[in-house]
């Protein structure tokens, strides 16, 4: 068991989507996330024990990320890896089998188009256990409140990668905070500081998504 | 009169200054966040050609075009695809009207915002956007095709094939580094400015470089990695005022035309061919590295 649950982090820290994907090129023909779940799920591993080592997989590649040992190619790569593997569990979702720790809105700001580093984001906090509800683009401050009140005890990110764009984020996370005083709003983009955050009034604020997953996982209802 | 050549140009006239940055002066001039900037070319020409002209007005030898989105997969995110040709041919019209017959004009190109490796669009759909936009500057008039902030190899050669495969115009290609946690210099998508230099030159574009990023500090240093392996491709280095800080509000790239001006003769010893602006530089900038440049 330990073996299948070793070999899934791996093909998720390495992209490794399944047998047919030629990346990562030193793994070609090798099989891969999807197989490898496939198998835990015939042994009965149980469905706790399979996210985590999903989970343990897009960290280490959070980490790698981090120190710029790898660059956005491979953290894409692995989040592929981890979505499609992680849609072998749906039903266990369904069931309430295994619970997701809560759900992340996420967003790039109104005026914004750019999503990448959004994408990059939203993919390493699912695979951290969370659900992501993604607004996608040019989101406008009514939709990130619709969404909300739909979903109660949710947390926000909010993204953007131009200094103009940017100051969008100020009337949103006022809009939010005015509304939902207790919803905790992150936020992130290339221009983005923890000096705006201090100003904008938002709660959160790292260059980098791990930190984000940290401070999700702190802050668990 | 023999067809101008900015190949040529380097080599009897030395080092050439070129424009500062468009896409802050758009905004300046009142570009709304989430508008199409491209789209200014057919809606709001003349404010496209003023800035041209403060360009032209500041010394510049060289003026870009405002076409940096202006493929049409990029396009297609404001609905605008189908104008893309269009657009690109008033592009470069604009600037060209500025420019007058002497000084140079750069059709831009810049990426598709797409990754090709996650599979989100083809090559081919990649090379026939690229393809459209490189002819469409030619047919306006632009003396050569700069492909710019670039970050990954495959986006980048693909724009590099295409405009030397549809045009006759000298192609130019930039990238944008980021410093990493160990110093060393890399795009988001992991390239190295060597690793950058060596496969644009085996595909032969003819000036490579750097842009954006965080001021003139960093491009030294990469021009100097470029340098040490390849010691004749021509080089251009169009660099950000700093990074943009928040100050009351507003936010404000730190380097002063005077800040920058003061790094370009490290940049021209490390044989650099061309310098001029990214984010944050205005004509003022601009007419500052002029009173070095045109010594």
């Amino acid at each position: 068991m330990v073996d299948i649950l070793n070999k899934l982090s791996l093909c998720v820290e390495r992209g490794k989507i399944n047998e047919a994907s030629p990346f990562p090129p030193d793994m070609i023909k090798q099989e891969g996330a999807e197989e490898f779940i496939q198998l835990a799920i015939m042994e009965n591993i149980s469905a706790d024990d399979i996210l985590q080592s999903l989970t343990l997989g897009m960290e280490r590649i959070g980490i790698k990320f981090r120190e710029n040992k790898v660059f956005v190619p491979e953290v894409l790569m692995a989040a592929k890896a981890m979505s499609s593997a992680i849609k072998y569990l749906a039903p266990f979702f369904q069931q309430g089998v295994v619970r997701r720790k809560g759900t992340l809105i996420i967003g790039t700001v109104a005026g914004d188009l750019h999503d990448i580093g959004k994408n990059l984001v939203a993919m390493i906090i699912e695979g951290n256990g969370w659900e992501i509800i993604d607004l996608g683009t040019n989101v406008s401050t009514e939709t990130y409140l619709e969404t909300v009140k739909e979903n109660p005890g949710c947390f926000i990110g909010l993204s953007a990668l131009l200094t103009t764009t940017m100051m969008n984020m100020e009337s949103t996370v006022k809009a939010i905070k005015n509304e939902y005083p207790n919803t905790k709003v992150l936020i992130g983009g290339a221009p983005v500081t923890e000096e705006f955050r201090e100003k904008i009034g938002a709660d959160f604020y790292s260059y980098e998504p791990l930190a984000a997953v940290n401070f999700l996982n702190d802050n668990i209802k | 009169m023999a067809e101008k050549n900015i190949l040529r140009q380097i080599k009897s006239k030395g080092v050439l200054l070129s424009d500062g940055a468009w896409g802050t002066q758009l905004f300046n001039k009142g570009l709304e966040p989430g508008e199409c900037p491209e789209l200014w070319n057919l809606n709001f020409r003349n404010k496209v050609l003023e800035i041209a002209q403060s360009y032209v007005n500041a010394g510049a030898d060289i003026i870009g075009t405002n076409s940096f989105g202006g493929n049409s997969i990029k396009l297609e995110m404001y609905g605008q695809a189908e104008k893309a040709a269009r657009i690109n041919v008033e592009a470069a019209r604009i600037s060209r009207e500025a420019a007058g017959p002497e000084k140079f004009v750069f059709g831009s190109v810049g990426p598709t915002g797409k990754i090709l490796m996650m599979g989100d669009v083809t090559e081919k759909q990649v090379y026939d956007s690229f393809r459209e936009q490189c002819i469409s500057l030619s047919t306006g008039g632009v003396d050569a095709i700069l492909i710019e902030t670039m970050t990954a190899l495959d986006e980048a050669l693909l724009a590099v094939q295409a405009a030397k495969e549809n045009t006759r115009l000298s192609v130019i290609c930039t990238f944008s580094f980021d410093k990493t946690i160990d110093n060393k210099y890399r795009t988001m998508m992991g390239v190295s400015p060597t690793e950058m230099a060596t496969t644009l030159i085996n595909a032969g574009a003819d000036i490579i470089g750097t842009n954006c990023g965080n001021g003139f500090d960093g491009m030294v240093d990469i021009c100097r990695e470029i340098r040490a392996v390849h010691s004749d491709i021509p080089l251009l280095v169009q660099a950000n005022a700093g990074m943009p800080r928040l100050i009351d509000g507003n936010n404000v790239f730190p380097e002063s035309p005077k800040d920058m001006a003061e790094k370009i003769p490290t940049l021209i010893d490390m044989g650099v061919n061309i310098i001029g602006g990214c984010c944050g530089t205005n004509p003022e900038h601009i007419a500052e590295f002029e009173k070095i440049i045109h010594k």
